[in-house]
């Protein structure tokens, strides 16, 4: 079964991804995808009835910190690799509120 | 022949919790702090952090769910919420929603109606986001992070509320509940309580549910109620246009009294949750959810019955009371020390609620200590101070929790209850007051409060009003 | 005796008994490096000649003073540059990381840091650890040491290929789908990815956070258990991190397989693999059994729905983990923008490279609304059969044998084009990323045109010292057949 990516899905997943893609990779992301997607079909042939879909391999549990402070003031480091700052905050274009 | 339109309401109350750190790193949760140093890889999101979660939060919000008659999801997870915005640093947010921490409780009001249960639908714990400051001057927005993985508790209500009356009792239920659990402080002007109101309007007599909006940025009660009040019109409005309420997040302005909507289409919503690989669950046996249990303390519809029993003050005031822990644990304190649970209690309803609202202050940041009102008030038992007094050394003690036994030595205030002394004060006030004395005598009962006020200047204030009034009445009559 | 010829744990010994200095070391890398770099182009950075010296040194004197006594100390190493070192430029291959320094170090650095290692440079690799070729690096192709016109695999590509072309004695890699496994094969070194949990992911750029393990690469199986032994520990700031009894993996170095049930698994063994590779793995099996091994065939089954069921479940982990580049902390941002959420997306566009792009698109659209529940979710069913699939597998046998790829190292520029034909070729290695198994790949012989060819050794969770026993037994033995 052929997966036909449409014009509108490569929008919306670029919208989902902060992706912006030329005409032209856009074409190439349409064919990608759905080529992708057709392979990825292969799992409807598997049964999986009444399996648990498996998020994580061992069966840990209840991994946890004390409440107890263990950081102090590292803002130097943090904002060092900051493309723009001020005055200890990170700057960025305005946002709308 | 207008129509009927009942209000269907239902709230998502975000709690900050007050754990020392954050829900998964250790950095401290303390208010204030210059932007940003309240930091650290994890919580900044810097490639290769990794999140280990407090334990104490999953215990605050095991209490929470445990005092609103929640179940509790023995084994939940964590699950990223993704979306893009600067005051995220990871640009998704850890929260729960395939399996959050409790489900089905509810919490009862009192209504003009009678007693109402409201729902609650889910309980979840999830990180805050950082704080994000609009800079006129560079047409930019500033990010700080001191905020971002502060931990939270959503309480999901059922859309069971009718009314703003409903949904401010509701409000004032949780936040007492969870001041009492000590899980939280509540503040709604500080941000450590924010509601968001979802409310929808239907005929009344429907059976199905309109569509409904969601409002964010309600500070204060008042904004909540004006903001519902508004939000009702403004659907009837459309509804009766025979336009289509929009399913979208509205912000209120409260100094304008307006919402408008705030999503734009740059944001699909569309959050693709799935469960953090980086977290593993949480278990949670029969035996720690007996031990949060037996941790919870008295809560108000408990402690105000016991008060009922033990102490003979009105029932009035001891709701007023309990309406508060830091307030109650107060009393009783007090109490236990003077004996003396109907001054405490005065002392509390009348003094303190009357400061507190002044300074715009909660219980909670009382300062005063529970010896001092109560060696404040053993004074006044002894009629060492009188009452004018007494009044002005709360204040101070209010204010700076001085020694109250200290404070009135060192400024000499305690009242001069030595009859002798006081006679010959108040002979010398006749003495010199000829005038008010004939008036009085010639049966103008009031001028007796001259005589009084004259007395009580020459003493600085330093006597007992009833015994001078007794005295000169005897002198007079 | 060229320094750089030596095993790792080979020249551990002689800095330890003084025969060879710790900076005399360094600079034989650092030589060595300089010579052939231009053609091979393994490193991203490679740390200058003063800092790698003024380290040597440092080590040098806790050698001296007794307090510095590991097996690995003084030994010039090479990290991915998928894991962040303090102070040293880390990019993942990305533009989107052109500019980021770390602040802090990954648990494994510092675990080798604190074991004497000096550090000759970060390794090139496909950009954020997507793909097999090491060729969607930012920063140009890594070339194979063996035959320059082919890949060296990847996602390691630059870390085996150091290792092979001497400019360092080992290196760290990380796996997620055959990352360690795959580039070592086509190398011809040693490589190991561990039980999941092994080794702490703190300060491993994420990729598939429920598939990453950081691992060793090095010349041959002492080296790896060597290094894997050091780099192992309980993080407690990885909620991931397994507390393991077991981790003195180096009591595996036994050449003892008697008794040792292997199980080869039919349906890795069709259509697709090359006859030659075939032919190797056949003679390491047969080398095996000759030292008391008991081979035998069996049907591992599900094989076929590994490779979709792991791209579902990795690109969208990494669709999420990508996220947060997006200009505002770290990292590239576009320098013409209108607004935020243009800022986003012009960073994101210009920063990630196609195949980064194309994963993170597939990721996110998994996950979208009306599509969860189809792949995503149907994924993690699979992975849960597949496990058990292999749960069954190791009831009968001590561990598994496999090729590490089906064919030897592709020319440089064949794999691209069809990135469908690309990750097919992933299909001995990936499941076990998804089964959280540790597995070892190891050189089995070459191709006619002198490309290596790797054998691969699968245990059961947590028992690496079973695999290592097998592979070290193997390589003792093998000498003998080349």
């Amino acid at each position: 079964m052929a997966n036909i990516i449409s014009d509108e899905t490569i929008e919306y997943v670029g919208i989902l991804a902060k992706l912006e893609l030329s005409a032209e990779e856009k074409e190439q992301a349409k064919k990608d995808m759905g080529s992708m997607l057709d392979y990825i079909d292969k799992l409807n042939e598997l049964d999986t009835e009444g399996v648990e879909p498996m998020s994580h391999v061992f069966p840990v549990h209840n991994v946890f910190r004390e409440d107890v402070v263990t950081n102090g003031d590292d803002r130097e480091q943090m904002l060092a690799n900051a493309p723009q700052k001020k005055e200890g905050t990170y700057m960025v274009p305005k946002t709308f509120d | 022949m207008a129509k009927q339109y009942e209000t269907v309401i239902g709230l998502e109350v975000h709690v900050e919790l007050a754990t020392k750190t954050k829900i998964f790193c250790g950095c401290t949760t303390e208010f204030g702090g210059a932007p940003n140093t309240h930091t650290c890889p994890v919580c900044t999101g810097m490639p290769g952090s990794l999140p280990v979660l407090n334990k104490q939060v999953v215990e605050y919000a095991m209490a929470v769910g445990l005092a609103t008659n929640c179940k509790i999801t023995q084994y939940c997870r964590f699950d990223r919420k993704n979306y893009f915005y600067p005051d995220n640093p990871q640009n998704y947010q850890i929260s729960q929603l395939y399996l959050p921490i409790c489900r089905d409780g509810h919490v009862d009001i009192e209504t003009p109606a009678g007693k109402k249960s409201i729902g609650i639908h889910e309980i979840h714990m999830e990180e805050d986001a950082g704080k994000l400051v609009h800079d006129d001057w560079e047409d930019c927005s500033l990010v700080d992070f001191n905020r971002s993985g502060v931990p939270l508790i959503e309480i999901v209500s059922e859309p069971d509320m009718r009314s703003a009356e409903e949904v401010i009792a509701y409000l004032e239920k949780l936040r007492m509940t969870i001041q009492y659990l000590g899980a939280s402080d509540c503040k709604l002007n500080e941000g450590s309580m924010r509601a968001d109101v979802n409310l929808s309007v239907r005929e009344a007599g429907a059976s199905e549910f309109g569509t409904r909006t969601e409002m964010k940025n309600l500070n204060s009660f008042k904004a909540i109620s004006r903001a519902i009040e508004g939000e009702r019109a403004r659907q009837i409005e459309l509804i009766e246009e025979g336009k289509k309420v929009v399913q979208e997040t509205r912000r209120w302005d409260d100094n304008k009294e307006y919402s408008y909507a705030m999503r734009s289409k740059e944001d699909a919503q569309d959050y693709r949750y799935f469960p953090d690989p980086d977290l593993v669950p949480v278990s949670i046996s029969d035996a720690w959810i007996a031990e949060v249990k037996a941790r919870q303390p008295e809560l108000q519809e408990e402690k105000a019955v016991r008060y009922k029993k033990e102490f003979d003050i009105p029932e009035y005031d001891i709701n007023i009371i309990t309406s508060s822990k830091s307030l109650a644990d107060m009393f009783e304190a007090a109490t236990a020390i003077c004996h003396n649970a109907k001054k405490v209690s005065n002392w509390l309803m009348v003094e303190t609620m009357r400061l507190l609202k002044d300074k715009e202050m909660e219980p909670e940041d009382i300062t005063f200590s529970p010896e001092n009102l109560a060696a404040l008030i053993h004074l006044t038992d002894e009629n060492a101070i009188n009452s004018t007094v007494a009044k002005e050394v709360f204040e101070k003690m209010f204010s700076e929790n001085i020694d109250v036994d200290q404070y009135v030595e060192e400024n000499g205030l305690r009242m001069v209850n030595d009859e002798g002394a006081l006679r010959e004060r108040i002979e010398k006030v006749i003495a010199e007051n000829p005038q008010s004395v004939s008036d009085y005598q010639a049966g103008k009962t009031k001028a007796i409060g001259f005589l009084v006020g004259q007395t009580m200047k020459a003493m600085k204030g330093k006597a007992d009003p009833g015994m001078v009034n007794r005295i000169l009445k005897e002198l007079l009559d | 005796m060229s320094i750089m010829s030596l095993t790792a744990v080979e020249l551990g010994k002689k800095i330890k008994s003084g025969e060879i200095g710790v900076a005399e070391a360094a600079r034989a890398a650092l030589e060595e490096t300089q010579r052939r770099e231009g053609q091979i182009n393994s490193y991203v950075t490679v740390l200058d000649d003063k800092t790698i010296l003024a380290r040597a040194e440092e080590v040098q004197k806790q050698i001296d003073s007794g307090e510095l006594d590991s097996p690995l100390a003084g030994v010039p190493t090479a990290i991915k540059d998928n894991m962040c070192t303090k102070g040293i430029l880390t990019t993942c291959s990305s533009k989107i990381l052109e500019n980021f320094v770390p602040s802090y170090s990954a648990e494994a650095v510092q675990n080798l840091e604190k074991a004497g290692a000096v550090i000759i440079g970060k390794t090139n690799m496909d950009e954020f650890a997507m793909g097999s070729t090491t060729e969607t690096s930012a920063y140009g192709i890594t070339r194979n040491p063996h035959n320059t016109d082919h890949v060296p695999g990847g996602s390691s590509g630059g870390s085996c290929a150091a290792v092979a072309a001497w400019e360092c004695s080992y290196a760290l890699g990380s796996d997620t789908g055959g990352s360690i496994r795959q580039p070592s094969s086509f190398c011809g070194v040693t490589g190991i990815k561990p039980t999941y949990g092994t080794v702490s992911r703190y300060g491993l750029i994420a990729y598939g956070s429920s598939l990453d393990q950081i691992g060793p690469i090095a010349k041959d199986v002492t080296d790896c258990t060597t290094i894997l032994e050091a780099i192992s520990s309980y993080d407690k700031k990885d909620s991931t991190s397994i507390q393991r009894e077991d981790l003195d993996f180096t009591s595996a170095l036994v050449a003892d397989v008697k008794g040792m049930r292997i199980g080869i698994p039919r349906d890795y063994f069709g259509e697709g693999l090359d006859p030659q590779v075939k032919a190797a793995i056949e003679k390491a099996a047969g080398v095996l059994e000759e030292n008391g091994a008991l081979l035998e065939e069996f049907d591992l089954s599900l094989v076929e729905y590994a490779i979709p069921a792991y791209y579902v479940i990795a690109s969208a982990e990494a669709s999420s983990n990508l996220s947060r580049f997006d200009g505002v902390k770290y990292g590239y941002r576009t320098g013409d923008y209108e607004g935020l959420h243009n800022m986003y997306k012009k960073t994101r566009s210009e920063g990630f490279g196609p195949e980064v792009k194309r994963r993170i698109m597939l990721g996110s659209f998994v996950l979208s609304s009306g599509y969860y529940d189809a792949y995503y979710l149907k994924a993690l069913r699979t992975k849960a059969l597949i496990k058990k699939a292999f749960d069954q597998a190791f009831e009968r046998y001590d561990m598994i044998l496999a090729p590490a790829a089906p064919t030897t190292a592709p020319k440089i520029g064949e794999s691209l084009s069809d990135p469908i034909k690309m990750y097919l070729g992933d299909i001995y290695t990936i499941s076990v990323n998804l089964a959280g198994l540790p597995g070892i790949s190891l050189p089995c012989g070459k191709d006619d045109k002198g490309l290596p060819i790797g054998m691969q050794l699968i245990g059961d969770c947590f028992q690496e010292k079973k695999i290592i026993r097998v592979a070290y037994t193997f390589e003792q033995n093998r000498s003998r057949e080349q």
